[in-house]
């Protein structure tokens, strides 16, 4: 079917912007994904997957200029002993990333790998992209895959010592990048990967990450800073049997958030839960859109989404479990809740569940809400100053989706950096 | 210490007069109870006091210890000294207790200019409190009042009033809902707390609690007012006699 006229134009200029990378072993994937990306094009604001989030400065063919934060801050997880692997403006920076070798996993940027007629990650780059496209099109995903034009394959062989860390530097006003890493965890390997910094001033990213039997996977996002940044990133998860993900963001500032995160349950007994806590003040529009497919046994998945919302900030969240046919004793769980600190900011959710086994135990709840004023006049009643109470329950209403975090110590960084979060405000 | 004079209050939503005119006057180191039919405005009269929103004070005064009650926020209200023990005390998903108790106690100290309690000597504090109460360590690092027992409850708000030593305590049904032997507990945590310089408002229905925590006066309020001051054995008769020859004799 043909595309109609305006979307095929707003994909053909933002083609014209980009130059697919002469990367020869992906060379078969991207064109691929180019052909998927022209059959679909980009979203656009009458498609059902956009309704609550324009995707117009997403697929614009320039990225909108964002203006650097300055702050003597330092970065996120600064106090963790980890590998670092730093990207600015979306360009691998050897420099400033450690030696990639740890005893467990092996690390190639994706740029070496082309030159190898052999590697694994071969096998990744695009497929679950691919998969990912049905029964909802993501547009965004395709041009990654298509044009990325830098990022890491990751192969976890074992538990390595440290976890992955993945740093995102901003340092141009008009950056526009897009990054695409590969995970594959091995059976029975586990292994941590955090991400922060703010990237670009806009920022496409996909990740594609297959979790073998009994394989574990630890992923905390912290996306933040800079307040004018925008992001689209997409994270693809297919899981074996008895395999575990668990992937937490938090999301501070920032003009424009869409993670999506897509998640397949294909072995019996895997658990996913996929988290996110996000504070926004003002210009602030944040869309947590998240599909998990249950297709095996026993599984069980979460999805718990917490977002504080004041001075007409947007929060966005389009949840779904779709449990196939079979796919008997599903424990799925979703809820999606906003914190609304005045009238101005709102809260647009689309929870679903389409069902099509007759044992499982699903549930979904959305809700919307103040302050609790009982709560409020109890703490201050207690002596706490309004300020102190008002933010004691903001943290406790975020509590659901932090305590999601299994790592104490990488919990009480984020705490703290909600913490100084809501400091800054009076 | 607290001095409440011809007290109006009316509901700030409604035309609803619910305080018509209470007069009270606490002295230093006294326990004095309030009983009266339900509905007459006991819970309402420790609201205000305490600053609750949703009232309106259409004329009258409160003051503790001289200081105009009423033009204080909450916090301050706590800090000047009032505490109230909620009828229905509240719970609150995601903070935890022992947090909660710290901040409140550290707040009211830096309202006051004191130093602030470390971790450690807040621990010591704390710890020997709850168990003089029977509250468990469990029981401490639970989130505020969830799932907690209508005893545990009850239990909690008086080691809240423990840790934060104010010097007017008012007490709102503190004794419903709690079996024979936490009555003695809680009777217990209070009258430990009694001295010379705190005073007590005890709001109860049964003269049971005021077996254990001996009033030095107890006030009759109906519909809005204080309408009868005595001793003791004022409580014994409406324990015996419930209030219809009371306010017949008012009335
Ligand atoms: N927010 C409110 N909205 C409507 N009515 C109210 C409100 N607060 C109090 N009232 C009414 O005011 C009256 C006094 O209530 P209050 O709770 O003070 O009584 P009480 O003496 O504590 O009763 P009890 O012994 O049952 O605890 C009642 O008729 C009650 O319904
Ligand atoms: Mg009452």
């Amino acid at each position: 079917m043909a595309l109609p006229q305006a979307k095929q134009t707003a994909t053909e200029e933002r083609l014209a912007a980009l130059t697919m990378p002469d990367a020869g072993c992906t060379r078969k994937a991207r064109e691929a994904a180019l052909a998927r990306l022209r059959e679909m094009g980009l979203p656009g604001r009458r498609d059902e997957y956009w309704k609550y989030t324009r995707p117009d400065t997403l697929i614009s063919a320039e990225a909108p200029s964002a203006a650097l934060f300055e702050t003597d801050e330092p970065m996120m997880f600064h106090e963790f002993d980890r590998l670092k692997i730093v990207f600015i403006d979306g360009v691998f920076s050897a420099e400033a990333s450690d030696d990639l070798t740890m005893e467990g996993v092996s690390i190639d940027r994706l740029e070496d790998i082309c030159c190898k007629d052999i590697h694994w990650a071969k096998e990744l780059y695009g497929v679950l992209e691919a998969r990912g496209q049905t029964p909802v099109q993501r547009p965004l995903a395709a041009l990654n895959t298509a044009y990325a034009s830098d990022g890491v394959a990751i192969h976890v062989t074992g538990k390595p010592s440290r976890p992955i860390s993945l740093i995102y530097r901003h340092a141009s006003e008009t950056s526009d990048a897009i990054l695409h890493h590969v995970i594959r965890v091995e059976s029975g390997a586990e292994v941590t990967i955090l991400e922060n910094g703010p990237a670009a001033s806009r920022f496409n990213k996909c990740m594609e990450i297959d979790i073998a039997d009994g394989g574990t996977l630890h992923h905390i996002r912290a996306q933040g800073r800079d307040h004018q940044r925008r992001a689209a990133t997409h994270m693809f998860t297919r899981m074996g049997t008895e395999s575990v993900y668990k992937s937490f963001t938090l999301t501070v500032n920032g003009v424009l958030t869409r993670n999506e995160q897509v998640v397949e349950l294909t072995g019996d007994d895997a658990v996913a839960h996929v988290a996110g806590a996000c504070v926004g003040d003002g210009e602030f529009h944040h869309d947590d859109t998240v599909f998990v497919t249950h297709d095996a046994v026993n599984c069980e998945s979460r999805q718990v989404f917490k977002k504080v919302l004041r001075n007409g900030a947007t929060g966005v969240f389009q949840g779904k479990i779709l449990v196939k046919e079979g796919a008997q004793k599903t424990d799925g769980y979703q809820i999606s809740q906003s914190l609304l600190l005045d009238d101005d900011s709102q809260f647009l959710a689309k929870p679903e569940l389409e069902i099509y086994a007759d044992d499982v135990a699903c549930s979904h709840g959305s809700t919307s809400g103040a302050i609790d004023e009982t709560a409020l006049f109890y703490l201050r009643s207690r002596g706490v100053p309004t300020k102190d109470a008002t933010d004691m329950l903001t943290l406790a209403f975020l509590a659901e989706a932090v305590d999601e975090i299994e790592d104490e110590a990488l919990a009480e960084v984020i705490v703290s950096r909600l913490q100084e979060w809501l400091a800054r405000r009076s | 210490m607290l001095e409440i004079k011809n007290l109006h209050v009316k509901l700030e939503e409604e035309e609803k007069e619910i305080l018509k005119g209470v007069d009270l006057t606490v002295e230093p180191g006294k326990v004095h109870a309030i009983m009266g039919p339900n509905g007459s405005g006991k819970s309402t009269l420790s609201y205000v006091l305490s600053g609750r929103d949703g009232y309106e004070v259409t004329a009258g005064s409160a003051a503790l210890e001289g200081e105009d009650l009423l033009d204080l926020e909450p916090e301050e209200r706590a800090a000047a000294g009032l505490f109230l023990a909620f009828q229905y005390p509240v719970e609150i998903p995601g903070v935890g207790n022992m947090t909660f108790l710290r901040t409140a106690v550290n707040a009211q100290r830096k309202a006051r200019g004191e130093d602030e309690l470390s971790a450690a000597d807040f621990l010591k504090v704390i710890r020997a409190k709850a168990k003089s109460l029977k509250i468990d360590a469990d029981m401490l690092k639970r989130p505020v009042n969830v799932g907690f027992s209508g005893g545990e409850k009850k239990r909690n708000e008086i080691l809240q009033m423990a840790m934060l030593e104010p010097k007017m305590c008012i007490l709102d049904e503190t004794d419903s809902g709690l079996d024979v032997d936490a009555m003695k507990l809680v009777s217990e945590g209070v009258n430990a707390l009694r001295d010379e310089g705190r005073s007590f408002l005890v709001i109860t229905h049964y003269q049971r609690l005021l077996d254990h925590i001996k009033p030095d006066v107890v006030h009759i309020m109906a519909d809005g007012r204080i309408v009868k001051t005595g001793g003791p054995d004022l409580a014994l008769e409406v324990e015996h006699n419930g209030y219809a020859d009371i306010l017949a004799e008012v009335n």
